[in-house]
């Protein structure tokens, strides 16, 4: 090889321009570009085209159209006759977010009691706990759908015969029947005293932490927090003299008449989500526990911690810090999960507006693009909000 | 003892052996121990084991009595299974299985075709013993044949007709030609000089001609055999065009599972390559893509693929049915399959990408050579990981029409043939016990690669 030529003097070596890296980067860039750029060109002009060949319309004018059905489901108000699309639209979104909310919120539970379970030193209930994680997480979620909506709840008796459980609650084929709350005047100041009671609860506690590591002193926080957070609503609710009552569903002769129904499309999805997401989460939260040396819990015993403070000021903050990210991630994947709800038919965002919406407009490029929009935005939020407590609980190590 | 004794013998009784050793006290060890130990050490364990004794006793024995004592094995019809028809409580339906079970193998493939099936599913059992089993010979021609081969024989074989066999005579006539012009490189190797390597070349010329080129050779031969053997048994029995639209059951759900991981691997090392790369593009599309795909559910993917892929191409090359999903899956998987291996990527100390740099290799060859066998061995367990939540996922294909295993479940319980109280249940369990045995598997084999690569750096 020559070393006549060299564009760089630092560089030498150089045979031709053929093999400067620099210049092969470039061109390596400049060729995927123009590849992909080729590719959504041809995409973009046979979408025209086809969807021109089609007499599809394309563009957002639909969002303001009527949308001409109903959703069983609903937590605003939406009908068949004077709803629109972008309507529709919102309904599904929010029912997407309760039955992702709920979901996270219950499936954290399980999945840290499981997963608790299974370090136990008691033989029993860590196989039994093994046995749960390794069924529900080795089974396809669609098919455990298809066992709680098709295996258990369909077979529920018809609702003139439903199944009374205490507490004025109904269970029938077309879903759970609770008491429906109804909130008289006044109620919203117990909403702002229950407020109130949080707040000041936060600045209870963060007093007596500052006043803890000036003096030592303790305070009995949980005690005082609870009486803060719940004893302050019930004071105005009795004060103002009961402002809630209860319409209780009523057993008909071939109906109930009354009360909230929780169709059973939501049930069966929030149980499937629940509990195959809880395998995970338990499988997160043994791996974390593990995570953390047994010489951090054998040291605090020998400071003298019993076992409920080494849990709760040892092992579980250092536990926490490795669970965090993997959970967070399962959270994400609960909510991309909840789009297996157009299998069973309950109304999420996928199935009103990809399903019925798409089928009726014909206009997939808009569809499945807002719909992927959605779950993009909330996938990248909340590992926004994740990231933010995870570098929270990262700053403690020194 | 008196003073006596102790005079004349100062000791009544010298041991002079060792005595074995007492068992230890029963309440240390043995079965009551344990008991003692892991189930009732502290009071609210012992709640907690009853507890939970109670619960197992509560459920077993039904589940054993409609799965096995009342199920009822043998029949043609509904009759069988119905509780005052057999004059006995009946559990489960299991001859509903054994009736259906070539439907939920096959789908609506034709009965009369059935053995083309049957050799994909020998060949993929091949393909997947030669990959995953540590100690099989030849891995590289079992890579060849597992994401070469393999998916070729299995397109010109499922699908069959004017197409597949025109294509699989093109494919014959390519590996010939090559064939040849390994044969004559072999006799005049200088001809390879412009794309092989000096070394090499030296190399190959030190040894008789016969044995020159080896690995190319070695791997034409083997597709020739295989190429071979297909096009004699369209040959003798022809291979009739059998619609997608026919296909179904386990074959369905095994294809898009293979055509997910065959595909996924080598594309979701690309990407993996991509995002570490340093060319600030191709990272930036890299890091986009992989980004975007994990962030949406698989079945928005499916239904982009079923609805907006038709779209994209020209009319007149508007995808397979089939051919949608599996587009869909494939780069859903890839994306996941991408992180993986930059897992591994990252794991690979600094030294390896410096030591390979010093040897002068170049990007390609430092990938090929040094890193990627070590990146992806560490990452096996991820990339089966991976794949066990890849064939969960293939489930999913049934929303957008595919009669997948699932389906094919589905599409048996509304039948009136077999429609019985406890059909559906049986049909489940049926299918949670496949679902179970193939991911559970996959999860074990995963657990002892990890247990060996670890034994490797234990030491």
């Amino acid at each position: 090889m020559s070393s006549t030529t060299t564009t760089e003097p630092v560089q030498t070596g150089k045979a031709s321009l053929l093999y400067d890296p620099k210049i092969r980067g470039y061109v390596y860039q400049i060729a995927l570009v123009a590849v992909v750029a080729f590719l959504i060109w041809s995409a973009a002009s046979n979408a025209i085209e086809n969807l021109r060949a089609q007499k599809i319309a394309s563009g957002f004018g639909f969002w303001n159209n009527a949308a001409g059905f109903d959703i069983n489901q609903k937590l605003i108000a939406f009908s068949s006759s004077a709803g629109t699309y972008g309507q529709a639209f919102l309904v599904g979104l929010l029912n997407t977010l309760l039955v992702a909310s709920i979901g996270i919120v219950l499936a954290t539970f399980l999945g840290f009691f499981v997963g608790v379970a299974r370090l136990s030193s008691n033989w029993v209930v860590a196989k039994l706990a093994m046995i749960y994680v390794e069924v529900i997480r080795n089974i396809p979620l669609l098919l455990q759908l298809f066992f709680w909506y098709n295996a258990v709840l369909k077979p529920l008796p018809e609702p003139r015969n439903s199944i009374a459980l205490p507490g004025a609650i109904f269970l029938n084929n077309r879903g759970i029947i609770l008491p429906y709350p109804q909130f008289g005047e006044g109620f919203g100041i117990v909403v702002a005293a229950f407020l109130i009671g949080i707040v000041a609860a936060v600045v209870w506690f963060t007093w007596s932490r500052r006043q803890q590591a000036k003096t030592g002193k303790q305070y009995r926080n949980g005690l005082i927090c609870t009486a803060l957070i719940l004893g302050l609503p019930l004071l105005a609710f009795l004060a103002l003299g009961r402002p809630l009552s209860f319409d209780l569903p009523q057993q008909g002769r071939f109906n109930l008449t009354g009360g909230l129904q929780i169709f059973p499309e939501f049930v069966a999805l929030l149980i499937g989500l629940v509990t195959y997401t809880a395998g995970f989460i338990a499988e997160v939260v043994r791996a974390g526990i593990l995570a953390v040396s047994r010489g951090q819990s054998e040291a605090a015993h020998a400071l003298g911690l019993r076992p409920g403070p080494t849990l709760k000021l040892v092992v579980i903050p250092q536990a926490m810090r490795v669970i965090i990210p993997p959970l967070t991630s399962n959270y994400l994947n609960l909510t991309k999960n909840s789009s297996l709800a157009v299998a069973i038919g309950y109304p999420d965002l996928v199935q009103v507006f990809m399903g019925t919406v798409l089928n009726q407009t014909g206009q997939a490029v808009e569809m499945v693009s807002i719909t992927m929009a959605v779950y993009l935005t909330i996938s990248l939020v909340t590992s926004f909000i994740m990231n933010i407590y995870n570098k929270r609980m990262a700053l403690v190590e020194r | 003892m008196t003073d006596a004794t102790t005079e004349n013998a100062p000791y009544a009784f010298v041991r002079r052996e060792t005595l074995e050793a007492e068992p230890a006290p029963i309440t240390v060890a043995g079965p009551i121990a344990w008991i003692r130990n892991n189930l009732f050490p502290t009071p609210l364990n012992a709640v907690l084991t009853l507890v939970c004794i109670a619960f197992v006793i509560w459920v077993t024995p039904g589940l054993v009595r409609f799965y096995i004592l009342d199920a009822v094995w043998t029949g043609t019809g509904r009759e069988a299974c119905l509780a005052d028809q057999v004059g006995r409580p009946v559990g489960a339906c299991w001859a509903y299985i054994a009736d259906r079970i070539p439907y939920f193998v096959y789908g609506s493939y034709p009965i009369d075709q059935r053995w083309r099936v049957n050799i994909v599913f020998a060949l993929f059992f091949i393909g997947v013993v030669w990959m995953l089993w540590d100690r099989a010979p030849l891995k590289k021609v079992g890579a060849f044949f597992f994401f070469l081969l393999l998916p070729i024989s299995a397109y010109v074989l499922l699908l069959g007709g004017a197409n597949a066999e025109a294509f699989l005579g093109y494919l014959i006539i390519l590996t010939l030609v090559l064939a040849a012009i390994y044969v004559v490189l072999s006799f005049v190797p200088s001809l390879a000089r412009l794309w092989t390597s000096e070394g090499q070349l030296a190399l190959e010329q030190s040894m008789p001609p016969w044995q020159r080129f080896h690995r190319p050779k070695r791997l034409i031969l083997f597709a020739l055999v295989l190429f071979g053997i297909v096009a004699i048994l369209a040959d003798q029995f022809g291979l009739p065009y059998v619609h997608t639209g026919l296909w179904g059951g386990m074959m369905v759900t095994f294809l898009v599972a293979a055509v997910g991981i065959v595909f996924s691997l080598p594309l979701g090392v690309l990407l993996a390559l991509g995002r570490r790369s340093h060319l600030p593009a191709i990272q930036l599309l890299s890091v986009i893509f992989i980004e975007f795909v994990r962030g949406v559910p698989l079945i928005t993917v499916l239904f982009m693929a079923n609805t907006m892929l038709p779209l994209f191409v020209p009319q007149e090359y508007s995808p397979d049915r089939l051919l949608r999903p599996l587009i869909g899956v494939a780069l859903f998987a890839a994306a996941y399959m991408a992180e993986v291996v930059r897992g591994g990527l990252q794991a690979i100390p600094k030294g390896q990408y410096e030591g390979a740099m010093s040897l002068g290799l170049g990007y390609g060859k430092m990938m090929r050579l040094i890193i990627l066998p070590q990146a992806l061995r560490i990452v096996i367990p991820g990339i089966v990981n991976t794949f066990i939540g890849l064939f969960k996922d293939t489930t999913l294909v049934m929303i957008v029409g595919i009669f997948d295993f699932l389906r094919t479940i589905e599409a048996t319980l509304v039948d009136p043939t077999w429609a019985t109280p406890t059909t559906r249940a049986t049909g489940y369990a049926f299918a949670a016990v496949f679902y179970f045995i193939c991911c559970w598997g996959m999860s074990r084999y995963s657990i002892a690669v990890e247990k060996r690569l670890a034994a490797g750096q234990k030491r």
